[in-house]
């Protein structure tokens, strides 16, 4: 037996493309709700709980496009996202580059290129093997950030955390409602961009890679430009993603926030929030980055402060991981799915009085 | 010279530790496609289970029956709870199930048994020998051995047993191995169960090196490369690239580490694996498999 390629990743979502897409309504008013976020709410929640939010769904968004579409599975994604971090560390301090959108997309290009390099090997190899190649690039960059003062400026530390840099006017470091909306606004473009791409041939020679690789082969697709263009894309992401989580939200970072269990906490927001759906990694970013607070908060509650910080941290190990295995078990497409599925219920039987009488005479015949 | 081939010995002997984690792959991996990522969890919670044991004061040899025991109710509920509802399914979901696994055991044992640093004595003494001028671990030369008793124990037992021919059989066809009768669930739990002595194996052996503590489950991301230098699905190409990985990790710590500043053996393996997979994509001894659209 050998490795089967990655036809793995295929998900039911596709049989529908009717069924794929929010409505303009419900993206409205999500938009909406969250530019709301900073004048409704505290600056805990603004800046605890939906920026990270946020940015973890992008950085899910970016796995997705590569794993989720392309179908080759990656365990890098910290790396990237510290490549993106430190790259916009270098371009601000070595660089001298002060507005920080410019130097985070050109972090993000960088990512890129770098993500790139990462993807070659994955031409001619599948599966399993992608995913050693992925692994190599994370303990590579690990070693690579800590071990070059470069990359930290020769400081005493390896942390980094950039000099003033303005944004549109405004200082990086200063308000937080300023470093959420940048957060958000580039969250929205990056998002719509993305779900753009997928619909255009890009994506769609995306999934048929997914789907069989030989056989998009066979019909003319060429396997090898699209699958680095997937490593290429996806690390673009990581990168702003990482350089997000790093100064806007972090503020100061060191390769201790982009190691391998940052690889993991992307990938389950992916598989919890739903392979190959856009907002499903929203959604899963969602419920990866609150279920920790919430099983803290609830031990708290309910057991008073005898339980020790060691035996909790095992304790959410082990409920992640449960899971994990429930949710492939039982529902591989993720909350996406379970969402979209409650929703056509609802709109399907809204009862009405007269739907409600009716529904119970005539119960037999259904 | 006499460095290098220290190095170089040590090197090999380090290496038949990567070896015994990376059989456990392959066992598993043979006989029912799974990729195991929670190998590495396995063998934490072995050794701390073991070192449980030994703590409570239970003897040596009876710790050891006791732990093999609970390592297989362990495969046996994994098969159950896991792997029978995903039967059919991907490679790929396979894999993700046994990273969750790999937190929900890491989560237990750590949880259960504790997570502090505890040290394991099984009984084997470090002494260097010597061998002309040059040094050998002499527990290293003691791991290997044993390494080497156990391969050709999974040797015979593959090749003269019922069980053993059934599990190769399931290997080779599964369709057809079910429908002479054989029970694949049976021979899932066996082969879980197989794997997961070996693992405690390679458990007794890293821990009593290092200490018995959560770092032990990183010892999975060791033998990745090996498999990837030794193929997925060849318990040969786990000891060679093992031997390789480890030769290579040694030599290049010792001569390449000074050049760029040291440290580099979390990557070096991998950088090996990824040169490998240039020349020959499956592996050293792995198969080629012809695609069919």
């Amino acid at each position: 037996m050998s490795v089967t390629p990655s036809s793995a990743l295929r998900p039911a979502v596709d049989s529908n493309p009717l069924a794929t897409g929010s409505s303009p309504l419900a993206i409205g008013l999500l938009l909406i709700a969250l530019i709301l976020v900073p004048f409704v709410s505290s600056e805990y929640v603004t800046q605890v709980i939906v920026m990270p939010v946020l940015i973890l769904g992008l950085a899910g968004l970016g796995l997705n496009l590569l794993t989720g579409y392309t179908g080759q599975i990656s365990l890098g994604a910290g790396g990237f996202m510290a490549v993106g971090a430190y790259a916009t560390y270098a371009l601000a301090v070595h660089g001298g580059i002060q507005f920080f959108p410019l130097a985070i997309v050109l972090a993000g290009v960088i990512t890129a290129a770098v993500g790139w390099v990462f993807g070659l090997p994955s031409v001619r190899i599948k599966g399993f093997y992608v995913m050693v190649t992925s692994l190599a690039a994370q303990f590579f960059f690990e070693w690579l950030f800590l071990k070059f003062p470069w990359f930290y400026n020769f400081g005493d530390v390896p942390t980094i955390s950039l000099p003033p840099m303005s944004l549109f006017g405004f200082d990086v470091d200063g308000s937080y409602v300023v470093r959420y909306y940048f957060t958000l606004s580039l969250v929205v473009v990056l998002t719509w961009m993305a779900s753009n791409l997928i619909s255009s041939h890009v994506g769609r020679n995306w999934m048929a890679i997914r789907d069989m690789d030989t056989a998009a082969g066979v019909i003319g697709i060429d396997s090898k430009k699209y699958k680095s263009l997937a490593f290429a894309i996806s690390a673009f992401y990581l990168g702003i993603a990482g350089a997000l989580w790093g100064f806007i939200f972090l503020g100061t970072t060191s390769i201790g926030s982009f190691q391998i269990d940052r690889s993991f906490q992307i990938l389950f927001i992916i598989i919890i929030g739903g392979m190959s759906s856009i907002r499903g990694n929203y959604i899963g970013a969602a419920f990866i980055f609150l279920l920790p607070l919430v099983i803290d908060h609830a031990a708290k509650t309910f057991v008073g402060d005898m339980v020790s910080p060691g035996f909790l941290s095992n304790l959410q190990k082990f409920l992640f991981g449960v899971l994990i295995i429930v949710f492939l078990i039982k529902e591989p497409d993720g909350i996406d799915k379970l969402l979209r599925q409650l929703t056509a219920r609802l709109w399907r039987r809204t009862p009405t009085k007269k739907d409600n009488e009716r529904g119970a005479q005539s119960e037999p015949n259904r | 010279m006499t460095l290098f081939i220290e190095t170089l010995i040590g090197g090999l002997l380090a290496g038949t530790m990567y070896s015994l984690v990376a059989i456990g792959f392959v066992l598993i991996f043979k006989a029912s496609g799974v990729f195991n990522y929670s190998q590495g969890a396995l063998l934490l919670f072995s050794a701390l289970t073991l070192v449980t044991f030994l703590e409570l004061g239970l003897a040596f040899w009876l710790a050891v029956i006791v732990t093999i025991v609970v390592m297989i109710a362990l495969s046996i509920a994994i098969e159950r709870v896991v792997l029978r509802p995903l039967a059919n399914r991907n490679v790929m979901t396979l894999f993700m199930a046994t990273l969750g696994l790999s937190f929900v055991i890491e989560g237990a044992a750590q949880g259960l048994m504790g997570s502090e640093v505890r040290l394991l004595d099984i009984g084997l003494q470090d002494n260097p020998l010597f061998w002309g001028d040059i040094l050998i671990s002499e527990f290293d030369l003691i791991v290997a051995g044993g390494a080497t008793v156990l391969v050709i124990a999974l040797a015979l037992f593959f090749s003269k047993t019922r069980i053993g021919i059934s599990l190769r059989a399931v290997a080779d066809d599964t369709a057809s191995a079910q429908s002479i009768g054989i029970n694949i669930n049976r021979i899932w739990q066996i082969v879980w169960a197989v794997a997961a002595v070996v693992g405690m194996v390679s458990g007794m052996v890293w821990g009593a090196r290092q200490g018995v503590a959560f770092a032990l489950s990183l010892v999975v991301l060791k033998a990745l490369p090996v498999l990837i230098i030794g193929g997925f699905t060849s318990i040969m190409g786990a000891i060679v690239g093992g031997l390789l990985i480890g030769a290579g990790e040694a030599l290049a710590e010792t001569y390449i580490g000074p050049l760029v500043g040291g440290g580099i053996s979390p990557w070096f393996a991998y950088l090996v694996a990824l040169i490998f997979l240039f020349i020959r994509p499956v592996g050293l001894f792995g198969e080629y498999k012809v695609e069919r659209v």
